[in-house]
């Protein structure tokens, strides 16, 4: 059809009719409002606003009203539909919030149920506790060295001051590579690391270096043949125990809070004077000191703890390592790791550190997989 | 070192103020550690009581057995006296060695005895037997059980408390003596130290300098210059039954030495007083002159404690007579000389022999002594003349004679001399340390010191041989004024650059493991060549290098690792019998190779830093030793659980493993086919970084899952985190990323069986061109559709540039990828 239509019947349009608008929009209301489900509503939608809805249809006669006629007419519909639609949105609106409501209790589950998207992984305590040793000397702007683990007699001994007869080689049960007379060892301590960045990095040098050492030792809840040390040197202008002090007391506190540490005379060849470092009970502060009704198993209520050995670099090992003693002077101090793990974890048995159970390293998450 | 407090007393008057546990705290805090204070003293408790045996009667029991029943005046503990017998109490003795009249040692009822045996009044052999008459071991005093401990007569009073009587109640400090500090090895030296803690003066009993040369006693000559003083006393007369007093034993026992007869009591006696080891020949059994001199080739001699030694001429600093080896130097003499019951002329030798000749000499024989101790750290030599007449006078006076004669043969090095600035000791220490106050602490240490200015030169005594350098001095300060007085400072250092890359790197590698699901474990680097026999490995391959300790920590194990596998498969073994058989372990440490043609590494001097070619010789010597990292997977990698069945733990975990620790770094490994122990032929990818193969992973050897008794399927990964870690990459650039759309193409190839799917992927990278974004295997197809020893490989191909791609472009770049596919492996497209 095209053109206008001039050419219309009054008594075909009975649905413009006031009434039938009425009651078309009246019928329509009710339906919405008793649509329950997004479903109903789209049955509803369909049957009271779709292109075959009475009112659809009767906007369709307008065109065949009389031109006086039709602005009252449409008016009545565009209100009539309006209203539908109007209600419609809103219904659409309560219903999908509803449905969403249901959905959402529906697809409740139990976020206490077990993941793994992999098996749970974790590194060694001792690997953990060196990374973070390492961290406080590199907060303090210090570098880490590494060396090798069989080593030469030189850098192990006679570089740090040990010669062949010298009675303190026997107190470090060395384990040596058959021939001994090829000169080579497994190092019994990390210090030869100490010798090596001296000769290759030169002064002034603030280094730390953890790793393995080997003894010729018992294997039992105390003792092991393999374990592992951090070893601090600094040598630089104007270097003192004070400095040593100092730097100890900082890692003490770094790694275990509030805790004081001591020194006490001691001896080794490489350093002089020597001290041996203690570290306040972290856990009794000191407390457990005669005091039998609170007893402290990590000091055995001694209050101190024996921590590491140190003192001040032995200037014929900074001789032999090439450095003016006149200028420069040094402290360095050694600690081993596996007993601080022990210290901080309370691990009774130094046998768990190497028999690669898999608890003993995932203790630490706190979990079993 | 074990010191009786009462012997430190007698040497130095101590403050009264000073008790065992202050002089204990004091010691420790001068570097001579007190680990523990014991006790000594009587083990018994209660009325041990003195009595007299006024009479007894012998009555013959079954079997010949004798007891005898004594009426002992027990003093105040008497009963009261009757009509029949004097006060007194009845005792019943099974001992027979004594008299009426004898003094004997009473257990009186209540008395607990070693063994918290407590004796109270019984009927036995009947009588009432109230109390019992003690032997010697009964109360602890020794191994005497031949009969009832007798005393002197009119040593005592019945009713004595004998407990007063017979011990001396001491206490004990045991000290750690480092080896620098060897004087105090001896009684005489911490007295000093005690003196000097105390600030009390200090009166050294043997600071008598050894005198000039003296012939005439037993002759002696000296062969070798590792004796360089003998002292040679003779004492004449002695009477060889008599017992060493009371108090020496006393003190021998507390200091931990067992008394064994008067001579050798004495030289143990003023060993642990002076620090001089002595030794006492039966001069009836020497031989003509003692000679001081190295053992020859093929001498033997039968050491005190009763062993053959087989004599080594480069070591061995012997004493010998005509008859031959009569001791080892310094270590212990010999069975032949050896002083006996019936001994009543002695030689007492005072000597001082050279340290390391001592030390490898007890080395060698496994022997080490009271004296070999003492030698190897530094014996005053001074000391030998005094030592000798102390132990002369000890020995005379306790067991009669007379020193008849004495040759004094070598001499003394000169007193050493150290020049060092005042300034130096509170520079070192880090404290304020007046020049006065060192000057005061260095002569209570029995240095000479004499000032110019602030420049002193210092006189080290003849028994700190310790003290040789400057800093020597300041330690000896140091430890004297408190370490405690040191204060705090944080040195700062230069600026620098962070983690050093090379500890980051491995850092990231080892959590990036963590991160996979890894556990990591630490084991013991010994390995046998038995484990390389159980994972198949060739004769010729690389990992049977095997380095051999000299003294390995066990038989079973002499060799160093090459592999970190044996370890991890024997923990394997460890989890699963623990019941723990879902594992994923990884272990990183190094392994060590021998090289092919070991060197002997140089010991250079050390006055100065030795030359670049020394250095680089001894570097030369040192066996590669790589950074390995190896992991391995068992079991289930995820259980089954409430979301889905288990998941096998397979090979496809352990090449994840390597594949995410290069990730971590920046790397990408590349993967093919190998074949290698212990792996499974079929089932084994090499892995490379830029072409240069850094190790192996896949699943184990059926065979070596069995004679490994290993979980069916177990699989592993060993590749050398050294290399890796060393062409770790954090480079890299990040380009405009293109937000147009995305091109999606598909394409099956069937191609034959033992194509690797990477190396078509390969192919189809390198045809698609620079448009290709990504692409990935979403399936793998084998069966009826494709044919035999054929299978199809299908990819996802993504398309995008910074343009919208028309579809004929997608097409002709996914063309140009299958054409190289065709082309390089002949691959049929699949409809």
């Amino acid at each position: 059809m095209s053109g206008p239509n001039d050419n219309f019947d009054p008594k075909q349009v009975a649905a413009l009719d006031p009434d039938a608008i009425q009651s078309a929009v009246d019928a329509a209301l009710a339906a919405i409002a008793g649509a329950g489900t997004t479903a109903d509503l789209k049955a509803a939608r369909h049957d009271h606003a779709g292109d075959n809805s009475p009112l659809a249809l009767a906007n369709r006669e307008i065109g065949a009203l009389p031109p006086q006629a039709r602005r009252e007419a449409g008016q009545r519909v565009g209100q009539a539909r309006a209203a539908i639609n109007r209600a419609l949105a809103e219904r659409q609106e309560a219903v999908s919030a509803a449905e969403l409501e249901a959905a959402l209790v529906a697809e409740r589950v139990d976020m206490t149920l077990p993941v793994a998207l992999a098996p749970q992984g974790a590194l060694h305590p001792v690997t953990t506790l060196i990374d973070e040793m390492i961290d406080v000397f590199v907060g303090m702007g210090w570098q880490v060295a590494d060396g090798p683990e069989l080593e030469a007699e030189w850098y192990n001994f006679d570089a740090l001051n040990l010669a062949p007869d010298h009675p303190a080689r026997a107190l470090q049960d060395t384990l040596w590579v058959d021939p001994p007379s090829a000169g080579t060892l497994l190092r019994t301590q990390t210090s030869p690391v100490q010798v090596r960045a001296l000769l290759e990095r030169g002064v002034p040098l603030y280094v730390v270096s953890p790793g393995k050492v080997f003894r010729a030792d018992e294997y039992d809840a105390t003792h092991l043949p393999v374990f592992h040390q951090l070893e601090g040197l600094v040598v630089d202008k104007g270097i003192s125990m004070a400095d040593l002090r100092g730097t100890l007391d900082h890692l003490a506190r770094a790694m275990f809070g509030d805790v004081e540490t001591r020194m006490r005379p001691h001896y080794f060849p490489f350093t002089e004077p020597s001290g041996e470092v203690d570290l306040q009970c972290f856990v009794c502060h000191g407390e457990s000191v005669g005091n039998p009704d609170r007893p402290c198993r990590t000091c055995r209520s001694e209050g101190w703890i024996e921590w590491g050995g140190c003192g001040v670099v032995n200037p014929r090992v900074l001789r032999a390592c090439g450095i003016d003693t006149d200028v420069y002077s040094g402290f360095a101090f050694g600690m081993g790791v596996d007993r601080t793990v022990m210290f901080r974890t309370g691990a009774p048995d130094l046998r768990d550190f190497v028999e690669g159970d898999i608890r003993f390293s995932r203790s630490i998450l706190g979990g079993a997989r | 070192m074990k010191a009786p407090v009462s012997w430190l007393r007698d040497l130095v008057t101590l403050p009264s103020d000073v008790t065992t546990a202050t002089l204990a705290e004091r010691f420790t805090s001068v570097g001579l550690t007190v680990e523990h204070i014991e006790s000594t003293g009587s083990p018994i408790t209660g009325p041990l009581t003195v009595g007299r045996v006024l009479s007894f009667v012998d009555e013959p029991q079954k079997k010949g057995k004798i007891i005898r029943y004594c009426r002992v005046d027990v003093g105040a503990h008497n009963d009261p006296a009757t009509d029949d017998v004097p006060a007194s109490r009845g005792i019943v003795c099974g001992a027979l060695n004594f008299e009426e009249g004898d003094l004997v040692v009473v257990a009186l009822p209540g008395t607990v005895l070693p063994g918290d045996f407590e004796i109270s009044a019984r009927k036995t052999y009947g009588h009432i037997s109230d109390g019992m008459i003690c032997a010697e071991d009964e109360i602890g005093l020794g191994d005497d059980h031949a009969g009832i401990m007798v005393l002197a007569p009119g040593s005592a009073e019945p009713g004595d408390d004998a407990i007063d009587l017979l011990w001396n109640s001491d206490e004990v400090l045991d000290l750690d003596v480092t080896p620098d500090l060897s004087y105090c090895l001896s009684m005489r030296g911490l007295a000093r130290e005690a003196a000097i803690t105390s600030a009390v003066s200090f009166e050294d009993p043997y600071r008598h300098h050894l005198p000039a040369p003296v012939e005439g006693g037993h002759p002696i000559v000296l062969e070798s210059d590792r004796c360089s003083a003998f002292v040679a006393l003779t004492i004449d007369g002695i009477d060889p039954q008599a017992p060493s007093p009371r108090w020496m034993a006393d003190r021998l026992r507390a200091s931990g030495v067992r008394s064994i007869s008067l001579a050798v009591d004495v030289t143990n006696y003023v060993m642990l007083e002076s620090g001089q080891p002595l030794h006492a020949y039966d001069a009836d059994r020497l031989q003509g002159p003692i000679r001081v001199r190295m053992a020859r080739e093929g001498e033997r001699l039968v050491t005190l404690d009763g062993q053959e030694r087989v004599l080594d001429a480069d070591d061995d600093l012997l004493i010998t007579d005509d008859s031959g080896p009569i001791g080892l130097a310094g270590v212990m003499g010999g069975e032949t000389t050896e002083v006996s019951a019936s001994t009543t002329a002695i030689v007492l030798e005072a000597a001082h022999f050279d340290a390391p000749s001592v030390s490898r000499t007890f080395r060698r024989h496994g022997l080490p002594s009271e004296a070999s101790k003492r030698f190897e750290r530094g014996v005053d030599p001074h000391l030998p003349y005094a030592a000798a007449r102390r132990a002369a006078d000890l020995l005379t006076r306790h067991g009669g004679g007379a020193v008849t004669a004495e040759t004094i043969v070598g001499g003394t090095p000169a007193p050493h001399r150290v020049d060092l600035r005042a300034g130096l000791i509170p520079a070192v220490l880090g404290t304020r340390v007046d020049q006065e106050e060192s000057v005061r602490l260095l002569e209570a240490a029995g240095v000479s010191v004499t000032a110019l200015g602030d420049s002193l030169t210092l006189e080290v005594p003849s028994w700190r041989g310790d003290l040789v350098d400057p800093y020597d001095i300041v330690e000896e300060v140091g430890r004297h004024i408190g370490y405690d007085r040191i204060g705090l400072r944080v040195p700062v250092p230069p600026v620098s650059r962070g983690l050093d890359p090379v500890i980051r790197d491995r850092r990231a590698a080892l959590r990036a493991a963590a991160g996979i699901g890894f556990t990591e474990i630490l084991t013991l680097p010994f390995a046998s060549s038995e484990e390389l026999d159980h994972l198949g490995i060739p004769a010729d391959d690389a990992r049977r290098r095997l380095i051999r300790l000299a003294n390995p920590l066990a038989e079973t194990h002499p060799y160093l690792r090459t592999t970190l596998l044996p370890g991890l498969l024997a923990a394997v073994g460890r989890n699963t019998s623990r019941s723990l058989t879902d594992l994923a372990l990884f272990e990183q440490g190094r392994a060590y190779l021998a090289d092919d043609e070991p060197s002997a590494a140089p010991r250079p001097g050390v006055s100065a830093r030795p030359s670049d070619e020394e250095l680089a010789q001894i570097e030369g010597a040192i066996p590669h030793q790589p950074h390995l990292l190896a992991g391995v997977v068992t079991g289930n990698w995820l259980q089954a659980g409430w979301s889905g069945p288990a998941v096998p733990a397979d090979w496809t975990h352990v090449v994840a493993l390597a594949e995410g620790v290069a990730a971590a770094v920046g790397l990408r490994v590349t993967r093919r086919s190998a074949e290698m122990a212990p792996w499974h032929p079929g089932r084994c990818a090499e892995l490379a970084l830029d072409g240069e193969v850094i190790g192996y992973a896949g699943e184990l050897h059926p065979e070596v899952v069995r004679t490994l008794r290993l979980p069916e399927r177990t699989a592993a990964v060993e590749f050398d985190l050294g290399a890796l870690l060393a062409k770790a990459s954090f480079g890299g650039t990040i380009g405009t990323l293109s937000s147009f759309p995305l091109a999606k193409e598909d394409v099956a190839l069937i191609v034959g069986e033992d194509v690797p799917s990477a190396a078509v992927a390969e192919a189809l990278t390198e045809g698609a061109g620079d448009l290709l974004e990504s692409i990935s295997l979403f399936d793998v197809y084998t069966g009826d559709q494709v044919g035999e020893g054929r299978k199809s490989l299908a990819f996802a191909l993504r398309f995008r540039a910074d343009r919208t791609l028309t579809d004929a472009e997608a097409a002709q770049a996914r063309q140009a990828a299958v054409d190289v596919a065709v082309e390089r492996f002949d691959a049929v497209q699949r409809a």
